[in-house]
């Protein structure tokens, strides 16, 4: 699952770019700065590289590992002032 | 390897959460420095309050605004002054320098220059964008030949600055050159650079896609970190072709950044080197009885 702070995010789309594995794309969200923030495909292959974490210029990407065993969950959470929205 | 921080955890742990997000346009490296410079702290284990942040002007000395810890904001220029003060005042400090291309080679060149012949221990983050990012994108002296800047509308006919080999040649302890989209490499040399006694240049090659990119066709992010890829080498790869190579490869690694490590030496900083100049002078003056 990755998490994103919905506001923080500046659409620079390095994320969706360099992702190894082509797993995320821009959302339908709209957030206050006019910018669409990335969420995971429907269909995705992410493998909690981290990549897109680290080179995210505005720490706004989490990406949080499923535990073992755990289903894996494609859902992206955005965080918008605190509160959680699953898109 | 060890495993990882969660970006949330850094985020909680050294983050002055009300400065955020930052003044970085989109598509800054600058703020991805940040990210690497917290990720080496926490993986070394660094307690933040033993750690003194000290920066010039411009977009990247900004940064030490958005890290909670103990930072000072100097004249443009003028950061590695202020950090040798600081060291020279509180030599149990963890000295880390933000800098730009601008500020540090720029105005601040002979200060630069004299900081790491001295090899005064501390750690300088410098981000090389090319240009002058915060006043709008006057020439650098780091800009290849050809760029085009404010101050160089018909392109760039000065030779550039080649701030790592510059240190490297003035016997600086630490440096090294990595473009900032490959995390693990500038992750390593910064934890590398917090260790070294003395001065440690890591020197992040950060893209300024508002100032220098749009004026130079690479206004697009990706074009802008392609055009990083197409122009850097491995410094060991430069060297192969430097052997082996053909004349025509030759001539075109010639062009490119060499990235890796330029210098990685273990050798007393300045202010080591003082205290053991201090003790000499005491134990001879105690050997004459002096100033008893
Ligand atoms: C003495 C002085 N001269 C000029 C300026 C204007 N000035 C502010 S930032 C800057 C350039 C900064 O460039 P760089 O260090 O490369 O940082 P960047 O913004 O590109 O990250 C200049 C020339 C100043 N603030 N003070
Ligand atoms: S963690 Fe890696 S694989 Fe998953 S979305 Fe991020 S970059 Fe892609
Ligand atoms: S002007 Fe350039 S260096 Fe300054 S914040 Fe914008 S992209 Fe970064």
């Amino acid at each position: 699952m990755i998490e994103i702070i919905k506001d923080w995010c500046k659409g620079c789309e390095i994320c969706v770019i360099r992702c190894p594995v082509d797993a995320l794309e821009i959302s339908a969200e709209l957030n206050k700065r006019g910018v669409y923030p990335p969420k995971l495909k429907e269909e995705n292959e992410c493998n909690f590289c981290r990549l897109c974490e680290l080179l995210c210029p505005d720490f706004a990407i989490t990406v949080i590992p499923e535990e073992e065993g755990e289903p894996k969950e494609t859902k992206s959470r955005l965080i918008i002032g605190g509160i959680v929205n699953e898109v | 390897m060890t495993e990882m921080a969660d970006a949330n955890v850094l985020r909680e742990k050294y983050l002055r959460d009300g400065m955020l997000p930052t003044i970085f346009c989109n598509g800054c490296g600058h703020g991805v420095a940040v990210d690497y410079t917290l990720r080496a702290i926490e993986e070394l284990e660094i307690d933040i309050d033993t750690i003194a942040l000290a920066s010039g002007i411009g977009c990247s000395s900004r940064i030490p605004g958005y890290i909670n810890a103990d930072g000072l904001h100097t004249t443009h220029g003028r950061a590695l002054s202020l950090a040798t003060g600081i060291k020279a005042a509180n030599p149990e400090l963890n000295v880390i320098v933000f800098t730009g291309d601008g500020d540090c080679t720029g105005i601040g060149g002979n200060h630069f220059i004299h900081a790491a012949r001295r090899n005064i221990d501390m750690t300088v983050i410098l981000l090389n964008n090319f240009i002058y990012g915060m006043t709008g994108g006057q020439l650098a002296p780091t800009a290849p030949l050809g760029s085009i800047a404010t101050t160089a509308p018909y392109g760039n006919i000065e030779q550039a600055f080649n701030i790592s080999e510059l240190a490297t040649a003035l016997g600086a302890a630490y440096v090294a050159r990595w473009p900032i989209f490959y995390p693990y490499q500038p992750i390593k040399s910064i934890k590398d650079g917090l260790q070294n006694k003395g001065f440690a240049l890591i020197e992040l090659m950060s893209p300024c896609p508002t100032a220098y990119g749009r004026r130079n066709k690479l206004g697009k992010i990706d074009a802008l970190w392609t055009w990083y890829e197409d122009n850097t080498i491995l410094i060991e790869e430069y060297e192969k072709i430097m052997n082996y190579g053909t004349d025509d490869e030759k001539e075109k690694v010639k062009q490119m950044f060499q990235i890796g490590v330029f210098q990685n030496e273990v050798k007393a900083g300045f202010f080591e080197e003082y205290e053991k100049m201090v003790e000499r002078l005491i134990e001879r003056d105690d050997a004459k009885g002096g100033g008893k």
